[in-house]
C-alpha cells in the first residue's frame, strides 16, 4: 500500500473459539481442515485487551459451537471486562438455561441464532442433527426472558428459500428484533456442497420478492437485513469491509486471518496470537498487507471506479473460482470470467449433502439424538 | 429541529434509557465515546453523548432538560426540541426506551 494511506482501526473481532460443532451444517463456513489446538481462556482475555486497544468494539463470539467450549462463560466475561461488546452467535445445542444465565451475568449484549427452516423436519435434516430445532426454539425463549436482544439468522438455500416468509413469520414468533436473510456464500463445506445448494435464478427472484412485501409488512416489528445471493449479482460484495480495513477473525489455534476463509488462499503467511501482539499482526503481517488498499489490484479492478467501494470483491473467492487471488472477483460483471459464475449456478444436481463433521472417518448422514448435555 | 413537531411528543416524565444491548462506551483508539448496538456501532457528536449520558432511565425528559438547560444556559424551548428529536429517533432504531 502506499504511504499515503492511513492504516484503518478494525471495528470487528470474529473469535472463533473452537471449530468443535454438534451440527453438520452442509453450507458451514468453517474451513475443511479443521483446528484443534484451541487458545485457552487467558489468552482469549488477553487478546480482547489487545483488541480493545486497537480499536476493536465488537466481539463475535463464534466457532464451530461455541457452546462446545465448557469455558465460555469466562471467555464471554474477559471481553466484556475488557470493554468490547459481546455478541455471540450460536446454533443453540449445548446451551442450557443454566449455562445461558451464566453468559447473561457475564455481560453479553447480543445472541445471534441460526435457524435451518421453518419446521422441525426439513431444519433437523438440514443440520444433520435430530432435535436442533427444538433446542433453538428453547434458547431463543430464555434469550429474550433475558430481555438480551435476539437475532435469527436464517441461513437460505435451494432446499428452504422458498419457505422466506414462514422463517421471517418464525423469527418473529421466537421474540427476534431482527433477521438475516443469510444466503449461502460458497466457501469450506459449501463449496463441496454447491451444486446441492444452489437455489435457482427463478428462486432467487421470487425471494427478493417476498423480502421486500415481508420488510413493508413488518416494519417496525422486525429489521430485516439480507442481501442478493453472490452468484446471480451484478457487482461483489465489499467482502469483510475490506481486507485488513474493517475486521479481523482469530482462529480457535490463534491464527489471526483478514476473513474467515482466508487460510484457502495458498502462500499467505498468517502470525498467530501465541507470538506476537494483536496490534503487531494487524499492521505488519503478511496475510494483512497482502490485499490491503488497492495497489495489487489488476485490471479491471485496478481503474475502476468502485474498486474503493467494494474492493474488487471476494479475495477467495476470486481464487477459488479463478485461481488467481489477484483477479476481479467473478461476481463482478466486469470480470472477464464473469460467465463461469452464472454457469456455476446452473450446476444443479440432487445429491445428498456432505454433511460437516470434525472427524471425517465418522461421517454418517443418520444421526442420533445426542446425549443429554450437562449444564 | 423542525421534524420534531411532526413525531409524537414524549412525556415530561418518561424516564428514558438505554435498553439491554445498547451500550455507550469508551474507546480511547476510535477517539472517545460511541454507541453500540446489535451489528451496529455509531459515532455520538458532543451534543448527543451529553444527552445519552443523561438517558440512566433515573432521570426524568423533564429533568435531563432542565439539567442541560442550565448546564449550557440555553433556553429550555430549544433544549427541549432537541432532546425529544435525538430520543425519538433512537427510540424509531430500537437503541433508546421511553
Amino acid at each position: 500500500m502506499t504511504a499515503a494511506e492511513p492504516i484503518f482501526k478494525p471495528l470487528g473481532l470474529l473469535a472463533e473459539l473452537t471449530h468443535r460443532c454438534p451440527l453438520g451444517c452442509p453450507y458451514c463456513s468453517n474451513p475443511v481442515a479443521l483446528d484443534r489446538d484451541e487458545l485457552d481462556a487467558a489468552t482469549w482475555g488477553r487478546v480482547f485487551g489487545e483488541a480493545a486497544s486497537l480499536g476493536v468494539l465488537q466481539v463475535h463470539l463464534s466457532g464451530g459451537e461455541p457452546a462446545a467450549r465448557r469455558d465460555l462463560a469466562e471467555i464471554t466475561a474477559a471481553a466484556h471486562d475488557a470493554g468490547l461488546y459481546t455478541n455471540l452467535i450460536t446454533s443453540a445445542v449445548g446451551l442450557t438455561p443454566k449455562r445461558f444465565a451464566a453468559l447473561a451475568d457475564a455481560g453479553l449484549d447480543h445472541v445471534q441464532i441460526s435457524i435451518q427452516d421453518h419446521e422441525p423436519d426439513s431444519a433437523d435434516h438440514i443440520a444433520g442433527y435430530a432435535g436442533a430445532y427444538d433446542r433453538k426454539r428453547l434458547l431463543a425463549a430464555e434469550v429474550v426472558r433475558h430481555k438480551i436482544p435476539l437475532t435469527i439468522n436464517a441461513v437460505m438455500h435451494r432446499a428452504n428459500i422458498d419457505h422466506v416468509a414462514d422463517m421471517v413469520e418464525l423469527a418473529i414468533e421466537l421474540g427476534a428484533s431482527r433477521v438475516e436473510i443469510a444466503h449461502v456464500q460458497y466457501y469450506g463445506w459449501a463449496l463441496k456442497n454447491r451444486a446441492a445448494l444452489m437455489p435457482s435464478r427463478a428462486q432467487v427472484e421470487r425471494a427478493v420478492a417476498a423480502v421486500e412485501a415481508l420488510r413493508a409488512r413488518h416494519q417496525g416489528r422486525i429489521v430485516i437485513d439480507a442481501v442478493v445471493p453472490d452468484y446471480y449479482a451484478r457487482f461483489p460484495k465489499p467482502c469483510v469491509g475490506g481486507w485488513g480495513r474493517r475486521s479481523l477473525n482469530v482462529t480457535p489455534a490463534g491464527k489471526v486471518l483478514p476473513c474467515h476463509a482466508a487460510e484457502s488462499i495458498p502462500g499467505l503467511e498468517f502470525w498467530t496470537v501465541r507470538e506476537r501482539s494483536l496490534a503487531d499482526i494487524w499492521e505488519n503481517s503478511p496475510a494483512f498487507r497482502a490485499f490491503r488498499g488497492t495497489d495489487w489490484m489488476q485490471e479491471p479492478c485496478a481503474s475502476c471506479p468502485r474498486r474503493t467501494q467494494d474492493f474488487g470483491g471476494c479475495r477467495c473467492q476470486a481464487f477459488a473460482l479463478t485461481g488467481d487471488a489477484r483477479a476481479t472477483d467473478p461476481v463482478c460483471q466486469f470480470s472477464p470470467k464473469h460467465a463461469l459464475v452464472a454457469a456455476l449456478a446452473e450446476e444443479r444436481r440432487e445429491e445428498p449433502y456432505v454433511y460437516r463433521r470434525l472427524e471425517r472417518e465418522h461421517a454418517d448422514s443418520t444421526r442420533e439424538k445426542s446425549p443429554a448435555e450437562t449444564p | 429541529m423542525a421534524d420534531s413537531t411532526q413525531a409524537a411528543p414524549i412525556a415530561a416524565d418518561a424516564k428514558p434509557r438505554l435498553p439491554r444491548g445498547v451500550r455507550l462506551v469508551h474507546n480511547e483508539a476510535q477517539g472517545g465515546l460511541v454507541l453500540l448496538a446489535p451489528e451496529r456501532v455509531f459515532k455520538p457528536d458532543p451534543i448527543a453523548v451529553e444527552i445519552l449520558k443523561r438517558c440512566t432511565g433515573e432521570a426524568t425528559l423533564d429533568a435531563i432538560v432542565e439539567d442541560l438547560a442550565k448546564t449550557y444556559s440555553a433556553p429550555r424551548e430549544r433544549i427541549l426540541a432537541d432532546v425529544s428529536a435525538l430520543l425519538r429517533s433512537l427510540a424509531d432504531k430500537k437503541l433508546l426506551e421511553l
